[in-house]
């Protein structure tokens, strides 16, 4: 008897593809239940898309005003009144998941996997060390609670299933602290494609330029029905916000056609991109380490590149 | 009394723990017989996100906010290096946890916890994630084992009395959020940009104090909390083509179906 807990992710309103992930990797473990928790104000939506992902067990909700906003140090001490019982407690590699699953795993007395990769059997996994330069592979000892996050640009979405599963309302004696409070959440949002899910993401590095230079590539992008996104240099010149870094410390991401425009290739972007189907590089200059990496290179002018791009798919 | 001392110069002690780790522009391979990774005669620095950590902590003691910031790290030996770095860049005493065996993150957050008791800070600073087991799990796992609040990823940190404001980057853009003092705050890139050590700074810093402890000496439980069988190499992508011009690249987009 394996059971397996998710820690789903969502807005309020909907829930994160991360977490249909987090279930794709759950079955690999072969487990006999995989119950997914939701911690919210109002749990409705997301649990009852949870409800019909397929493999998933039941869906158990936790409804408080407490759990508004994703607070890791209000949400930890539920979930560990809710995690005895279970072998596995995962949560997705995402800035919600790598914040709060260290939290569970140091009350629940035991150490988390990060970024989980594979699973090569039941206690054994992979993950990447020194930005993907090395895979470690790792067994955790029987009698041991497994706490891990999930690398989800490894995983699959997953399929809808048959019909959806039972939702319940879980209450805790939990204490929750009051010492973390929520002030607000900027995001540039807009109606553009998310870039964790988008099949296609054209990136922009240094080489764009600036603010100006990056409206070229979000037109581009519209086009395509692509997603933006960017390196570290971009986003620390200022042309583009946070959100929209791809690499080690930003996103990582796995979308069928990815476009490096003006980005050189350091090891640092390059694990954000490695499940990318297929790679396209554009740089000026013919030696970039980029190019070493990618499927398709084109050695030019980027924003000659993107014009023409835009004039022969119009 | 204490109370009193708290509003006059802000925090007492900053605490900010610094990893030695190799240098992020060095490529690190596995060894051959995949029983880790190869060091040897690398060049080794300061995890770049602990860097900024003792960078915030150095510009909030210049505010006058804080009056002394303590530089931990655990290690070999040879992490006097960086604690040296450390003390250079500004910060005014150093200890050095001796531990020639890397301890993993919850080893590492138990003996960090040591250190809080010791030094008792205000406020705790480090890397969101250290680039070389790239983990991501210290700080919160410190904060939760202290029962303070924690503040990841954060571009901006404001105090005020006994109350922090951080800016965190999060996947849909920034979250701010308020911790009440003590607290974990780790940083992200964008933080800061640290200074640059000058030269009278590195010997000035020879005067500074290190302490070392042992490990053993602490009497804290560092067995790990999982077994690594092997290190590898990862799969290495096959190198694509070149193409002349963007109507040979649209002819190889549209041969694999991804555009129309
Ligand atoms: C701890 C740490 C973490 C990091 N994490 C990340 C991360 O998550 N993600 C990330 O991306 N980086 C990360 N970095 C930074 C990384 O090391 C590189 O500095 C960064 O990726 C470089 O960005 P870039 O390629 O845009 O810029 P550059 O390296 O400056 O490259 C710009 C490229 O643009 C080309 N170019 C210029 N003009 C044109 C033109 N008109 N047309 C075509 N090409 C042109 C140039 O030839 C050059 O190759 C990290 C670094 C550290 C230390």
């Amino acid at each position: 008897m394996s059971k397996v807990l998710i820690i789903a992710e969502h807005n309020g309103v909907t829930l994160n593809q991360s977490t249909a992930r987090c279930v794709s990797c759950a079955l690999e473990l072969a487990p006999d239940c995989i119950d997914i928790l939701v911690l919210g104000s109002d749990c409705s939506g997301p649990a009852s898309e949870a409800a019909g992902l397929k493999g998933v067990t039941r869906v158990r909700t936790i409804t408080s005003e407490a759990n508004a906003h994703p607070l890791s140090a209000v949400l930890a001490p539920q979930i560990a009144a809710v995690a005895p019982g279970y072998d596995y407690v995962l949560g997705p590699s995402t800035t919600f998941g790598k914040d709060l699953m260290p939290r569970v795993a140091a009350l629940l007395g035991t150490g988390q996997v990060s970024d989980i990769m594979s699973v090569d059997g039941p206690r054994r996994f992979r993950r990447p060390v020194y930005a993907g330069n090395v895979i470690v592979s790792l067994e955790v000892p029987e009698g041991r609670q497994v706490v891990a996050t999930v690398r989800t640009a490894s995983f699959p979405a997953g399929a809808p299933g048959d019909s959806p599963v039972a939702v319940e309302e879980t209450a805790t004696d939990a204490t929750i602290p009051t010492h973390t409070r929520f002030r607000e959440l900027r995001t540039a949002g807009g109606d553009r494609p998310d870039l964790q899910t988008a099949r296609i993401v054209v990136s922009g590095g240094r080489g764009v330029g600036g603010a100006e230079g990056f409206e070229k590539l979000y037109s581009l992008a519209g086009q395509l029905g692509a997603a933006v996104g960017a390196s570290r240099a971009a986003v620390d010149a200022g042309y583009v916000p946070n959100e929209l870094q791809v690499g080690q410390t930003g996103k990582i991401i796995a979308p069928e056609l990815y476009f490096a425009f003006g980005i050189s290739g350091a090891i640092q972007h390059l694990t954000g991109i490695k499940d990318a189907g297929t790679i396209v590089a554009v740089n000026k200059d013919p030696e970039a380490p980029i190019f070493e990496v990618a499927d398709i290179g084109l050695s030019g002018d980027l924003f000659e590149v993107v014009s023409q791009l835009e004039e022969k798919l119009g | 009394m204490a109370l009193h001392h708290m509003r006059e110069v802000g925090l007492k002690t900053i605490m900010v723990c610094l990893k030695r780790v190799v240098d992020y522009n060095v490529r690190v391979r596995p060894k051959t017989d995949g029983s880790g990774v190869q060091t040897e005669g690398l060049k080794m620095s300061i995890n770049p996100f602990d860097e900024i950590a003792l960078e915030e902590a150095l510009r909030i003691r210049e505010r006058g906010e804080a009056s002394e910031v303590v530089v931990v790290s655990i290690g070999p030996e040879d992490c006097q290096q960086q604690l040296r770095t450390g003390l250079a860049m500004g910060a005014d005493s150093a200890v050095l946890v001796r531990s020639d065996e890397a301890l993993d993150p919850p080893s590492a957050a138990r003996v960090l916890l040591n250190m809080i008791e010791r030094l008792e800070p205000g406020l705790v600073l480090m890397g969101k994630q250290a680039i070389d087991d790239d983990c991501n799990q210290t700080g919160q796992m410190l904060a939760t084992l202290w029962g303070r609040p924690q503040a990841t990823f954060a571009s901006k940190l404001e105090l005020s009395g006994e109350v922090a404001t951080v800016t965190r980057e999060v996947d849909a853009g920034l979250e701010v959020i308020e911790v009440d003092l003590p607290a974990v705050v780790t940083t992200d890139l964008r933080l800061n940009e640290p200074r640059y050590v000058k030269l009278p700074d590195i010997m000035k810093a020879k005067k500074k104090p290190i302490d070392t402890v042992a490990i053993e000496d602490l009497g804290i439980d560092t067995t790990p909390a999982f077994q690594v069988l092997a290190h590898t190499a990862p799969e290495p992508r096959a190198r694509g083509r070149m193409v002349r011009n963007v109507d040979e690249l649209l002819a190889e987009l549209r041969e694999r179906g991804l555009v129309n």
